[in-house]
């Protein structure tokens, strides 16, 4: 536990900023809404017809003038791309950072085998995940409650849930790559957090780019889809795991043979 | 039960050379004195030794276990002062050391506060607002304060100025009195002829000298430096002598008598004795590395 503890309190500020930023956006975006809903029916026309941009954002789909039509947009744009990165990011440098700052000579040259060392940096990205996505909640729900809306429920559990699903993807990918990384590494995470977001935006314009939604993890966070479905699509999910899984196994398998130079 | 037993250890870099058949004991109890010039290999033996790198043939064991399957157990008994120093920013000394401490699940309070008290250490500063030789004493303190039955010190003191120096190796003639054995790499040649019983020579990659202080004795060398005129004569031990008019430069390892009273019958300004540097006792004793002793 004296790892988890350690980067638990080592990544204090980043998490703070992170999870402060993105509850932020997302209360301003729902005090909006009493604002923007008069005028939605003009909005709504408009966002309709820009053609592909408009399917890009599944909103051809989703109605503007309700509160969680709005909230999956909006909302879901904030903290699908604010956690992706953050996921990301913290993924891909959990295990390069030690040796990037130099610190990885300190940290193994204590009695702890490299698969705790692994094991405990995962655990304290999970838990620095989950602890994000419960904050976030906690405060959309508040500000939802304040602008006098009934709670949406399931539909609310049903969005944040896929991105808590989403984030532990990438966080699992990453640490995966993070154990091949020697360097500074948060171009890689950003990168790769910007990439899988666009690949959705594609596979939204058009049926034939459909595929894309089993490589992106922003496949099943289509608020839209979840709306209209009332459910996760569980293909998408399953794969999504997959990869994930696939991250944090090349994760050990690299870890505890790795050379620290 | 030997401290430290290396066979034929071989380790290389991609095709770059890091060590070659290396065979080392260092008996348990022993201070042992590892040195060798910069880029010697001196780094990969110890990184070897601790796991942070795997050889690519041979074996090292310490206490008799291996350092590659039993590498945690080994770490237990083992404090380690890195050549190059880096902690965790944004965190005070105190809390390193607990870090530290919490990592071995090991409470080493009592110790850590009487090191940090010999060594003058504040453990309320934050480590990267440190001086570096506060950071050294800060890792200094990480190596000790579990009370290791084996210090592997690499260059341990670059950046200690001459009060902490000899203090620090006080610690670690007591250390070693209690039965600590202790291991230093340098490539300092004073500072293992001071404080070590047993040394080994290592130069590109291979040992090329080992065996009792008394044995190595023979690089008792010192470089002398003289600005002025002299006659150096028929002084016996001048090696490598290059001069000018207004400088003479030579290795010398006569007597010291003969070599104060050729001085003094010259027109000297200025004299400097230094500690040749390693690469010239190497190179004036050994050959170019193919001797042993």
């Amino acid at each position: 536990m004296t790892i988890v503890k350690h980067e638990l309190r080592h990544g204090k500020t980043t998490f703070l900023i992170w999870t402060a930023t993105i509850a932020f956006l997302l209360m301003i975006c729902i005090f909006l809404f009493p604002e923007i809903q008069g005028d939605m029916d003009a909005m709504g026309e408009l966002f309709g017809s820009m053609g592909s941009f408009t399917a890009a954002f599944g909103m051809d789909r989703l109605n503007f003038g309700t509160l969680i039509g709005f909230y999956a947009v909006e909302c879901g744009n904030i903290l699908g791309l604010g956690g992706a990165f953050f996921a990301s990011l913290a993924g891909v440098s959990m295990l390069s950072k030690e040796e990037k700052d130099k610190t990885a000579e300190f940290l193994l040259t204590h009695p702890v085998s490299r698969t705790r060392v692994a094991g405990e940096k995962l655990a304290a990205l999970l838990i620095q995940i989950a602890a994000m996505n419960l904050i976030i909640l906690a405060f959309s729900l508040l500000s939802i409650g304040m602008i006098g809306e009934d709670v949406p429920w399931k539909e609310i559990i049903l969005l944040h849930g896929a991105y808590f699903l989403l984030q532990l993807e990438l966080a699992g990918v990453c640490f995966g790559i993070s154990a091949f990384l020697r360097r500074g590494s948060a171009g890689v995470g950003i990168g790769l957090g910007a990439m899988m977001y666009f690949l959705n935006l594609i596979a939204n314009m058009t049926d034939h780019a459909k595929f894309l939604k089993y490589i992106t993890p922003f496949g099943y966070c289509e608020g839209a889809d979840i709306l209209a479905e009332g459910r996760l699509h569980t293909g998408y999910i399953a794969v999504g795991i997959m990869y994930a899984c696939i991250g944090i196994a090349a994760a050990y398998w690299r870890y505890t043979k790795k050379e620290i130079h | 039960m030997n401290a430290i037993q290396i066979d034929d250890l071989t380790k290389y870099y991609g095709k770059t050379r890091g060590i070659e058949h290396i065979d080392l004991t260092v008996p348990q109890g022993d201070f042992f004195g590892f040195i060798g010039p910069n880029g010697a290999g001196k780094s990969t033996t110890i990184r070897t030794l601790l796991g942070l790198i795997r050889q690519n043939e041979g074996r090292a064991q310490i206490f008799g276990m291996d350092t590659i399957k039993d590498r945690e157990k080994i770490l237990a008994r083992v404090g380690y002062l890195p050549s190059e120093v880096s902690f965790y920013p944004g965190m005070r000394v105190r809390e390193l050391l607990k870090l530290s401490a919490s990592l071995r699940r090991r409470d080493c309070r009592k110790i850590s506060g009487l090191l940090c008290e010999r060594l003058q250490l504040d453990t309320t500063r934050k480590v990267e607002e440190l001086s570096f030789g506060n950071r050294r004493k800060t890792a200094i303190i990480c190596a000790l304060q579990h009370e290791p039955d084996l210090l592997i010190l690499d260059e341990p003191t670059s950046g200690l100025d001459p009060l902490m120096q000899r203090e620090f190796f006080e610690i670690l003639k007591e250390r070693n009195k209690e039965g600590t054995t202790i291991f230093l790499s340098s490539h300092i040649l004073s500072e293992i002829q001071h404080n070590c019983t047993q040394a080994a020579m290592i130069r590109n990659g291979t040992i090329i000298a080992r065996g009792s202080m008394a044995e190595l004795s023979g690089t008792g060398a010192k470089r002398i430096n003289v600005r002025g005129s002299v006659d150096l004569g028929a002084l016996i031990g001048v090696r490598d002598l290059h001069s000018t008019p207004e400088n003479v430069d030579f290795l010398y390892t006569g007597d010291m008598n003969d070599l104060l009273q050729t001085l003094s019958a010259g027109d000297i300004q200025d004299i400097t004795v230094t500690e040749p540097d390693l690469d010239e006792v190497f190179l004036h004793y050994y050959g170019q590395g193919s001797g042993r002793i």
